[in-house]
């Protein structure tokens, strides 16, 4: 049985005025936030302002999972960090933020990855679950230990101007396997760091995120079960489509997933198996100096082009590729490369197919380049 | 039949930019044979190499989930929507 609900301090009824004069929330609802137990994967994109609006709304305690550290490239859209965090780990900065935001708040602090050893036990021991990660592999392990456990799973996820939103694993309503029996294979879905993301659209999804979590919590409004919310921000469309609860899907219907499970299907383990042999940036380096005769491929899309480029380079866009091989010159040797080197070797492999044996890729990119070779060129 | 497809932002480019297209055929099938004939590039991104869709992308039709009706032997009628949502993971 769940233990009474806790009162609210004057200080507190203070804080929280604008909640208790909602006839909805009330007091009552009010007391309920503060007796909930929230964990948050992730404090990224999504989890940023998930966790501001939860510790600012009054949800009693947080548990926060993330293993990572502040990168200046976060700050675009994680906006629970600051300048001053960047190399701090990123589990501290959002302490740090959130107990100033509201003192109040009893905060966990997780500096770890969530693992099939450690995701159930932390679900079962809160109320909810907000998924705030960034890859399918720990999307499947979050829903597949709500469903375990009972917990719902407050979900949403983002690429570029699209979002999508929904609440999984509640008694009745799907789960995240009744919509996506299965993942991509890896490779298909590029990662943000490779896609790019609009730096709000975490911000809007995230606190869609938290809006679902505190209804579910204060027990008011209808939940966004069984719809899946889809955002297009460019043309600023909202949608929400129906998703059902699939009798025979494996995690909720038929329930044959008994144990938790890693699944290595992310798409950031993507490099394909077979594979390209390399070429170190030093060494490709050496090589222009001496003039050897070398095609060097830029595989990237023509914005990332516009950002930066390794001199002598000429433009061949993966989505481009078929029409750019046809051009090559098959007596010199080819180098390709991108931004950190793995779509080049997606595109080593097809000019390999296509009768050309003499293909290297850029080992870790126009990245690596700028390290090892050249620092005057711009990282993105 | 006449339908409206739309697909997300993120396939556009292999659609000339167009997220909104029109298609025809008698099922959701056909419309998507349709619309990869016009745009050979996104077919394989809407089905696989036998022409079944993957389990990572899914075809509303309506607001409906055609797996739970006959797949994309689902009959269409002019003037719907199908709405093409593919799994994303970003955070």
């Amino acid at each position: 049985m769940k233990s009474p609900l806790p009162t609210l301090d004057r200080a507190e009824i203070h804080r929280y005025s604008r909640h208790l004069i909602l006839p909805e929330m009330g007091v009552t609802g009010q007391r309920r936030l503060k007796g909930s137990r929230v964990l948050l994967v992730g404090a990224g994109g999504l989890g940023s302002p998930a966790a501001l609006y939860l510790a600012a709304a009054g949800v009693g305690h947080v548990s926060l999972v993330e293993f990572d550290v502040v990168d200046v490239t976060n700050l675009q859209r994680q906006v629970l960090h600051g300048t001053k965090d960047v190399g701090r780990p990123k589990a501290e900065s959002a302490r740090d933020r959130l107990l100033d935001l509201n003192p109040h708040l009893s905060l966990t602090l997780h500096d770890t990855r969530l693992h099939a050893g450690n995701a159930l036990e932390l679900v079962r021991d809160h109320d909810l679950v907000v998924d705030g990660t960034d890859n399918f592999g720990t999307r499947y392990l979050v829903n597949d230990a709500c469903v375990l456990a009972g917990r719902p799973n407050v979900y949403a996820s983002i690429f570029r101007f699209d979002g999508q939103a929904s609440v999984f694993a509640t008694a009745d309503g799907p789960c995240y396997r009744c919509l996506y029996p299965s993942p991509p294979p890896p490779g298909e879905v590029p990662s943000c760091a490779e896609g790019g993301v609009l730096g709000v659209l975490p911000g809007l999804l995230g606190t869609i995120q938290a809006t679902e979590a505190l209804k579910l919590l204060a027990g008011i409004g209808q939940p966004l079960v069984g719809r899946l919310l889809l955002v297009d921000a460019l043309a600023m469309q909202f949608r929400t489509v129906k998703v059902r609860k699939d009798p025979n899907c494996p995690a909720c219907g038929t329930r044959t997933i008994r144990e938790l499970r890693e699944e290595s299907f992310a798409c950031e383990v993507g490099a394909p198996v077979e594979r390209v042999p390399e070429i170190t940036p030093v060494e490709l380096a050496k090589r222009v100096l001496r003039g050897d005769a070398l095609t060097l491929l830029d595989v990237r899309e023509p914005h990332e082009w516009e950002i930066t480029r390794i001199p002598g380079a000429r433009l061949a866009p993966l989505s481009r590729l078929a029409e750019e091989i046809q051009r090559l010159d098959p007596a010199r040797e080819i180098v390709v490369y991108c931004r950190s080197g793995v779509r080049s070797q997606k595109a080593g492999l097809q000019i390999r197919a296509a009768g050309f044996p003499n293909v290297l890729s850029l080992a870790g990119g126009v990245l690596r380049y700028g390290d090892d070779v050249d620092p005057s060129l711009p990282r993105y | 039949m006449s339908v409206q497809i739309r697909i997300p932002g993120v396939l556009a480019p292999l659609t000339g930019g167009q997220t909104a297209l029109q298609a025809s055929g008698a099922t959701v099938g056909e419309v998507v044979a349709d619309l990869a004939g016009r745009f050979p590039r996104i077919a394989g991104k809407l089905r696989d190499a036998r022409g079944e869709p993957y389990p990572y992308v899914v075809f509303y039709l309506n607001d409906d989930d055609i797996r739970f009706h006959s797949g994309f032997q689902t009959a269409v009628k002019d003037g719907d929507e199908i709405v093409v949502v593919p799994a994303i993971a970003g955070g």
